[in-house]
């Protein structure tokens, strides 16, 4: 498959096993910047692992992964470590804040990953939390906040570096509907108003139907549901 | 509440102690090994009370006592000979005998005197008289090896120990070193001695300190996989059983891992019994069938280690409820207070003040002592936590590393704080040990008053010996650089037999290099007889009043054994009056000092001597070979060393022997600290891997679980190291002894706490590194 | 539904009588309605007037009149266009999509490929509602997720569909 023109992170032909386990067997994808991806698919399908390569998380065993015109497969660990740090925001569905670390502690973290100071990191910090409706948490701690709070930290923190890529690995997943509705539009919006790119992980269509375009991961090989059409 | 239920929870407990998967099974070997470990001191502990009668029997009942009244020969008489010597820093108990008669008495562990030639050695003796080792003391003991010395007969499995056949001992009793007698063992029954009260305070202390460490041990081992037990719990109130019912299983687990434990503490006890029979501590060595535990404490001890185990548990689960969907820990913790954290350390200084400079003759009250250092110890366990919470607090803003860690001590500090509490309190009884080992050794060696550097040695010749000749063989071994003797009698102006003498002075022989060392000499020659005066032990006054040129005096040759021919000396003309000098030995000779053509021909036999000997401490074994020429001289000859610097070396030994036990302490504690480091990390696996997906840097994570290790760790050795000095310097104020810090062990024992630390992180890291592998985050 | 596809579609496998193409619907998709005689020969007659079908032949002598229907390439061209058109998202359609995975599953078409444009349609469907639903007020709001819901239980049932595939092909073809 040719990367459509445009694209800012497009995989090609993507193997991954984990020992037996196939995980992935030739899937593709691409995204390009501004839009809202949803990864869906059964559970076991290959799309958490799909994301992981895409974020540079875990390498391909085969196949091609190009952020921005760079190939991730020949990169450093430390290099993909980096270019996390700086280019990409994650939310995951859970057990993602630092317990001991307070709110805003834990929203300026990717902050200070990149060794912003801890002052400017907080300001900064703070003004993500503003926006996603949560900086009157600033002082609590993960443990004393709610769920749906919790996630919106996260979604903060996701978008503290002002990344071009947010990974959602099902963002909502334990989240009710209102809640994890919210989450969703916060998310999408702010993703939006930064031009950023969201590759987002769900098995709940309701969540996918925030995205612009979804593709189907199927026993390891995806499929573009915009194609099929 | 019936039995049965009882029975069937704890029953259900100890099953799953054995049935909990890899985990589990780790979790009740450390808990097993800590009881196990807690046992066997325990079962030592209380064998030394049996340790110390043993020893003390059998020392009684080999007594030769040489100071009683002279007795005829006899069929059933011995006599006997203190020919007692040292080698290489070791005591050897030497006795020459020779029976009398047939019905003569055998010591304690002889079947029959050897021969005139031979002799009968102890096992460890014979060891070393056949190894490379004892060559130097095999040419001192030039006799036939045709036995050994049974176990009665024995102190110790190390104990240097011979008897040797002899001939013509008759003449040489004299009351102190040769005697003749008729059985062996004291005299009349004496009041039962004890150990050196010094001794004992070491044994007390070490005790508490290696016991100490194994409680908190025992105390966090029964703690290990707590997390996983409390799911477990929950899972079982789940199904229906209720809260009283949980806590029991809690107990029974515990209990099954302490039953091990007594398994595992009988086993090592017997161990360490078999390994008591090999070392030697302050030349003090026993045997393993001294180490017989009283039978009603090892059954105290059997039921209270695993009673203990469980009530640990019990507290442990104090604040905690376990529900049906979990466990929930009751109340916020509290700001700890300080009070009544002080009041625990400070409670032990106050029973061991009142025994500070009580000195080493008199016996310390043990229960203020085993009080006191238990105080002073647990006071670490309570106020480390208080500190740990308080400094922590106060930290400030660093790297993200270091944040990290903050944050999480100061969420739960508590829980730092436990893990090093162990190491803390064994690094502080170490310090405290070692500080008293040293300065008890440096006081057992402090030389009063002799000049080693005029001599180094002294050899105390028996009477009569023709010391000037002697002193020549002593100059001609290797290594020595100058022998000077010096005899000396007792000189009255009436006979010593009967009422003895009204006026009495010291009459002192050597040549002019040998006086030289006692008085000021203007000039001197062989023949000159001079008169000193300025000395402390004898009167001036009587010796100006006995040296009176012409006046006949007579010799002291009685010495209360009275049966030796009286000799008799005329004052001659020409004295020459000189002050006196501090002599090597730190004496002052005043009176009579005669070069050796001056001195009473037939008085050489009741002369006392002594060489002094100064040597080449550069030659190796050069004591060995002043020993051996002393030996050869006279097998009675009593050598005494001035030097201190031998002695070091066993202190070297011990500390060694001490920092070995606590290394092994730390070990264990460092093998707890892993196990609960995993635990946790296990636990925070998936928050892990999301650091690392966004991006963490491995190096930021793995700083800051040393720093979470780091920081309590260098509270923990600091307190540690206050306590234990403070402990120490107490200690050594109690037996009188100079107090000066030993900052070599300080060091060593902080450096060995913060190398378990640094070794519990670096064996942490590759589980660390794995766990924040991507896989982590994967759901389940 | 559409019956005369259904029927095209039963035809695909080879020329058939009127009632064998009754049986035939009603064994695979009429269990709680089967079709009436006059249904199938009054949509035949519709289909042959549009040539989709034609008559194969006539079975004389047994009665009444017995005729034998075959698909003609119009027909196969028309029910492919049928299966590969989405079904507009609406309730209760999950019987048309059934139809058309058997039919799919029968003429040995890509059954996943009719599931896999069914569930993009709906979540063309769904992004239109949110869309709605984010610029809308609350009533906008509770009537998108009313839609929404229920669109999300076909996507359920495609999905889970989807996972049967084989199992269902295996049944089909007994």
């Amino acid at each position: 498959m040719n990367p459509p023109p445009g694209s800012l992170l497009t995989a090609d032909d993507l193997h991954k096993s984990y020992g037996p386990t196939v995980a992935l067997d030739g899937a593709e994808f691409s995204i390009h910047a501004g839009e809202v991806v949803a990864v869906m698919g059964p559970s076991g399908s290959g799309k958490s692992t799909l994301l992981h390569c895409l974020a540079g998380i875990v390498p391909p065993d085969s196949g091609s992964i190009t952020y921005d015109g760079r190939e991730l497969a020949g990169m450093s660990d430390a290099d993909r470590s980096a270019l996390r740090r700086s280019e990409f925001g994650f939310v995951f569905q859970f057990g993602q804040l630092v317990p001991e670390l307070t709110c805003v502690e834990n929203v300026a973290l990717p902050l200070r990953l990149n060794g912003t100071s801890r002052k400017e990191a907080e300001r900064v910090a703070l003004g993500w939390m503003e926006r996603l409706e949560v900086d009157g948490l600033k002082g609590k701690r993960p443990g004393e906040v709610s769920g749906g709070q919790g996630q919106r930290v996260a979604v903060a923190r996701a978008l503290v570096t002002s990344p071009r890529v947010v990974f959602a690995d099902e963002p909502t997943g334990a989240l009710d509907s209102l809640n994890g509705e919210r989450v969703m539009e916060l998310l999408t919006d702010a993703a939006r108003s930064t031009n950023a790119a969201v590759v987002l992980v769900t098995h709940e269509a309701r969540v996918a139907a925030y995205s612009d375009r979804e593709i189907v991961v199927r026993d390891g090989r995806s499929r573009d549901m915009e194609r099929a059409i | 509440m019936n039995t049965r239920q009882w029975a069937r929870d704890l029953g259900l407990g100890a099953r799953f102690a054995f049935t909990g998967g890899r985990e589990g099974w780790i979790r009740t070997l450390l808990t097993a090994v800590g009881v196990g470990l807690g046992v066997a001191l325990l079962l030592l502990t209380t064998a030394i009370p049996n340790v110390i009668a043993v020893r003390h029997e059998r020392d009684e009942a080999r007594l030769d006592y040489t100071y009683g009244p002279n007795r005829p020969k006899a069929a059933d008489t011995l006599v006997i000979s203190d020919a007692n010597s040292t080698f290489h820093g070791s005591h050897v108990r030497g006795r020459l005998v020779e029976p009398e008669g047939p019905r003569a008495p055998i010591a304690p562990g002889l079947a029959k005197y050897p021969a005139p030639g031979d002799m009968v050695v102890s096992p460890a003796l014979k060891e070393l008289l056949g190894s490379p080792d004892g060559r130097l003391l095999r040419e001192r003991l030039p006799y036939r090896i045709t036995g050994t010395i049974g176990e009665s007969g024995l102190i110790g499995s190390h104990e240097l120990a011979y008897y040797a056949g002899a001939k013509d001992l008759a003449p040489r009793i004299d009351g102190w070193q040769t005697a003749r007698i008729a059985k062996f063992g004291p005299l009349q029954q004496r009041a039962a001695s004890r150990l050196d009260p010094v001794l004992l305070l070491l044994v007390l202390v070490v005790f508490v300190v290696l016991l100490m460490p194994v409680a908190v041990f025992i105390a966090a081992a029964v703690r290990f996989g707590g997390e996983r037990r409390d799911r477990r719990l929950a899972a079982l109130r789940l199904v229906g059983a209720d809260s009283r019912s949980t806590r029991r299983i809690a107990a029974g687990e515990a209990l099954g891992g302490s039953l091990v434990g007594l398994v595992f503490g009988t086993v090592f006890f017997l161990l360490g019994r078999q390994l008591a029979g090999s070392v030697e501590v302050l030349g003090v060595s026993v045997f393993p069938s001294y180490l017989n535990p009283a039978p009603a404490l090892a059954a105290l001890v059997a039921v209270t280690v695993p009673a203990a185990a469980v009530l640990v548990t019990l507290l442990a689960l104090r604040g905690v409820v376990i529900e049906p969907l979990g466990v929930v820990r009751t109340a916020k913790p509290r700001r700890r207070r300080l009070w009544w954290r002080l009041l625990l350390p400070l409670g032990g200084l106050a029973m061991l003040a009142p025994m500070i400079g009580q000195g080493r003759e008199s016996y310390f009250n043990e229960y203020l002592v085993l009080g006191g250092v238990l105080l002073l110890l647990v006071g670490v366990t309570t106020l480390l936590p208080w500190i740990v919470e308080a400094v922590v607090a106060r930290l400030g803003h660093g790297s993200l590393a270091w944040q990290l860690a903050v944050r999480r001590l100061q969420l739960s500090s508590g829980s730092a704080a436990r893990m090093v509490n162990g190491i803390a309190v064994a690094v502080a009884g170490a310090i405290a040990i070692q500080m008293l080992f040293a300065g008890v050794q440096g006081d057992y060696t402090k030389v009063t008053g002799q000049d080693t550097t005029r001599a180094q040695m002294q050899v105390s010749l028996p009477r009569g010996a023709p010391f000037t000749a002697v002193a020549r063989k002593f100059a001609a071994t290797k290594g020595v650089d100058k022998a000077v003797a010096l005899g000396g009698a007792d000189v009255g102006d009436r006979s010593w037999r009967g009422e003895g003498p009204a006026t009495s002075t010291r009459i002192t022989v050597g040549d002019c290099a040998a006086l030289r060392e006692v008085a000021r000499l203007p000039s001197c020659h062989d023949g000159d007889v001079f008169v000193a005066t300025g000395s402390e032990g004898v009167s001036d006054a009587d010796t100006v009043k006995l040296a009176k040129p012409g006046r006949r005096l007579w010799l002291d040759t009685d010495f209360g054994v009275g049966q030796h021919p009286e000799v008799r000396w005329t004052v001659p003309g020409g004295l020459k009056r000189v002050r006196t000098i501090t002599s090597p030995s730190g004496d002052e000779f005043g009176g009579f000092l005669l070069t050796p053509a001056a001195a009473p021909g037939r008085g050489t036999a009741a002369f006392s001597s002594s060489v002094y000997v100064s040597t080449d401490d550069s030659v190796r074994d050069v004591r060995e070979y002043v020993r051996n020429t002393a030996a050869r001289v006279d097998p009675l000859a009593n050598v005494m060393l001035w030097s201190s610097t031998e002695e070091s070396d066993k202190f070297t030994s011990i500390r060694t022997a001490t920092f070995v036990g606590a290394i092994c302490v730390l070990a264990l504690i460092g093998i707890s600290l892993l196990v609960s480091q995993l635990e946790q990390l296990r636990e925070r696996r998936k928050l892990l891997s999301s650091l690392v997906a966004f991006g963490t840097r491995r190096r930021t994570l793995s700083m800051s679980v040393l720093w979470q290790t780091a920081v309590p760790i260098a509270l923990g050795l600091l307190l540690a190291s206050a306590v234990g000095l403070t402990l120490g310097t107490v200690l050594l104020q109690m037996v009188g002894a100079t107090v000066s810090v030993d900052w070599a062990s300080v060091l060593s024992m902080t450096g060995a706490g913060a190398a378990v630390v640094l070794t519990v992180t670096l064996l942490s890291l590759p589980p660390l590194l794995r766990m924040m592998r991507p896989e982590g985050l994967r759901t389940e | 539904m559409s019956i005369g596809h259904t029927l095209l579609g039963l035809l695909e496998s080879g020329p058939r009588h009127g009632y064998d193409l009754k049986r035939a619907f009603d064994e695979k998709f009429g269990h709680d309605r089967p079709l009436h005689y006059g249904q199938v020969y009054s949509t035949m007659s519709r289909l042959l007037k549009h040539g989709l079908v034609e008559v194969d032949g006539i079975e004389a002598g047994g009665g009444p009149e017995r005729k034998r229907y075959a698909i003609t390439d119009a027909g196969v061209t028309d029910v492919e266009r049928w299966l590969a058109t989405p079904e507009k998202p609406e309730e209760y359609l999950q019987s048309t999509l059934y139809t058309k995975v058997v039919l799919a599953l029968l003429t040995h078409r890509d059954a996943a490929d009719i599931l896999d444009t069914q569930r993009a349609e709906h979540l063309r469907s769904m992004r239109i509602l949110t869309d709605r639903k984010r610029k809308g007020d609350l009533a906008d709001q509770l009537i998108c997720d009313h839609a929404l819901f229920h669109l999300e239980a076909d996507l359920r049932w495609l999905e889970l569909t989807t996972a049967r595939l084989d199992r269902l092909r295996e049944a089909v073809a007994k």
